[in-house]
């Protein structure tokens, strides 16, 4: 298949290929087939296209995961538009922040998030057309939306968007420095060259019963949907809500018959612990991928004793690459390894040089900033001129090297290790966490005066965040008033560990926020 | 022990102990929300789980270990009281 097809014609061809085969299973509940995907798809393709909504537009996805969910992705990419998904347990003022800040043409949303989103969308602008889903699940809200519109107006039928290579499929939000999150826009050609290179690396089968653990607007979730529906495989969606039970993921793996197994290295680290996983039949199981933080050698050594059958692999990268670099962990893991795997290689349709701070190359051996070039790397942040230009170093030869930030060592064997980050961001149980957006969220609080927040490894938790908080007339707010209040503007994943309240905060000769010396309060 | 008052008491002493030290028991309210309120996280809760069915020789469905059924003390102390009859 040609490398610069759009990201929906791979899914095309296996409607007549597979036909009743599940492309899509709701765990103990309802599956669909290519066929039937590829028809509510198309409806609302056509839907979108009626409303004028076609190349060059983008469109929200506030739902939960669904079968719903992945028939509106390739719905919207089938009409030419791009999908911006965000999460549906994040803060509405947060997601209609998101949805404004990329100026949506449409929303597909559940009807439960109607009236806050509303609500919160007046404040900043005009509300976009909404299509409400009553209840997501087996795809029938999303039928009985495009029903009801069809009742109303006719949508004619359509060819599929022929989008270029350069075109929007999906932005990504993550989180921002200051205090806002920003949209990392990705290609067709980007998420394209990434699935082909799975394809060649994983090699699926038609037979494969793919895991969807990560949320939608997370980009682990672009290996899971759109690589399992190329190949005419199966996509096993988690539900949010059981996400994190390690009992329940275990039974699900074990029954569901999973083949490939892709989430943060954190939620096999709790199946390790806690997943009682001694007590299952895992012997469909052939890959388990993880991505989006560091494994803790310890849980990682026990997960491969418990499970020893699938061969592993330690994926690295950014929302802006998706995975650029890959490692096969060979088990067992030795006894007295203590030092983390590396990242390994740079993905062979990826490029990757080390750089030191004045950014000339740095030989094998020496520490400096991973970039990264080739046709994974986004298009730049939506909106964001300049940080999309202090993303990127441009080389003589003016070729685009995306700059990760995460400081790597070169191997005498090539491989990569990772050492840390450049800037202020941490990886929370795969996450990404910018400390300055906790910062500003607190900020908001009235009585705060002050605020430092600092991460410190943890052993359990792989990161322990904390707030260093002044109060501005003396009232220190409890622990539970931060938290819900955190609750209210934040992600969960981003509410500190703790709260620690001081007099004033350090500073230093120049009057900036100490954070070393808190780093060790931390 | 017997009633819904006393495994109230119990769920949260445990939370105030484990996970707010230091924190005003009379914050900790019945009905807050302690999981959509960022309370607890996801580790919390589990670990929460596991010590209430090791204290009372109980076992928790999957299903009922989620923000519906244990998102204040007044559910928690409900399901274990269910749970032992």
């Amino acid at each position: 298949m040609s490398p610069d097809r759009p990201l929906h014609a791979s899914f095309a061809p296996m409607a007549a290929q597979r036909g009743e085969h599940p492309a899509v299973v709701e765990p103990g509940g309802r599956s669909i087939g290519y066929a039937a995907l590829d028809a509510l798809s198309a409806r609302l393709r056509d839907r979108l296209i009626a409303m004028g909504v076609g190349p060059g537009a983008r469109v929200g996805l506030y739902m939960r995961k669904s079968i719903d969910a992945i028939a509106t992705l390739y719905g919207v990419l089938r009409a030419g538009a791009a999908y911006v998904p965000v999460d549906p347990d994040a803060p509405p003022a947060r997601n209609a922040y998101i949805l404004n800040n990329c100026a949506v043409s449409a929303i597909l949303l559940e009807t439960r998030f109607v009236d806050r989103l509303v609500e919160e969308f007046r404040a900043l602008g005009a509300v976009p057309p909404l299509i409400e889903l009553q209840d997501p699940g087996g795809g029938v809200a999303l039928a009985q939306a495009l029903d009801r519109a069809d009742a109303s107006s006719a949508a004619p039928a359509r060819a599929d968007a022929q989008s270029r290579p350069g075109d929007l499929a999906y932005i990504l939000y993550t989180s921002g420095s200051t205090g806002r999150p920003k949209g990392v826009m990705l290609s067709h050609e980007n998420a394209v060259s990434f699935i082909d290179w799975c394809s060649d690396t994983f090699r699926p089968q038609a037979g494969d019963r793919f895991s969807s653990h990560a949320p939608l607007h997370f980009d682990l979730s672009i290996l899971d949907v759109h690589v399992a529906l190329k190949h005419g495989a199966t996509l096993v969606l988690v539900p949010e809500e059981r996400a994190k039970d390690a009992l329940h993921l275990a039974r699900l793996i074990a029954e569901e018959r999973i083949s490939i197994w892709y989430s943060a290295p954190s939620i096999l680290s709790l199946m390790a612990q806690f997943g009682d996983l001694d007590r299952h039949d895992f012997s469909a199981l052939r890959l388990v991928l993880f991505a989006g933080e560091v494994f803790p050698v310890k849980h990682l050594r026990s997960l491969c004793a418990l499970v020893p059958g699938p061969r592993y692999y330690n994926l690295y990268g950014p929302t802006e690459t998706n995975v650029c670099t890959y490692y096969e962990v060979i088990p067992p893991v030795p006894d007295d390894r203590t030092a983390p795997y590396p990242i390994g290689r740079v993905c062979e349709h990826l490029r990757g040089v080390v750089v030191d701070e004045s950014n000339a190359a740095v030989a094998a051996g020496g520490e400096g900033e991973l970039c990264i070039s080739g046709p994974g790397v986004m298009q730049g942040y939506w909106m964001l001129p300049e940080q999309t230009e202090r993303g990127f170093l441009v080389d003589a030869d003016g070729m685009r090297w995306y700059r990760t930030g995460d400081i790597v060592v070169e191997q005498p064997d090539g491989n990569l290790t990772y050492r840390g980050r450049r800037d202020r961001m941490v990886k929370r149980r795969g996450y990404r966490v910018e400390l300055g957006e906790i910062e500003a969220g607190l900020y908001q609080h009235p009585a705060i005066k002050e605020v430092a927040v600092v991460a410190a490894p943890d052993a359990e938790a792989g990161v322990r965040i904390t707030a260093f908080l002044s109060s501005r007339d003396g009232r220190k707010a409890s622990l539970i008033e931060l938290k819900r209040f955190c609750a209210e503007r934040l992600p969960l994943y981003m509410i500190p560990d703790r709260f620690s309240w001081l007099d004033a905060l350090p500073k230093t000769s120049t009057s900036k926020v100490d954070y070393q010396s808190l780093k060790e309060l931390g | 022990m017997s009633g819904d008052t006393d495994f109230r008491k119990e769920v949260r002493d445990f939370i105030l102990e484990e996970f707010l030290p230091g924190e005003n028991p009379d914050e900790l309210t019945d009905d807050l929300p302690l999981i959509s309120g960022g309370i607890l996280d996801s580790i919390a809760t589990l670990k929460m789980v596991l010590h209430f069915e090791e204290r009372y020789g109980i076992v928790l469905e999957a299903h009922e270990a989620d923000k519906e059924h244990l998102d204040t003390i007044r559910d928690i102390a409900a399901l274990l009281a269910s749970k032992r009859g």
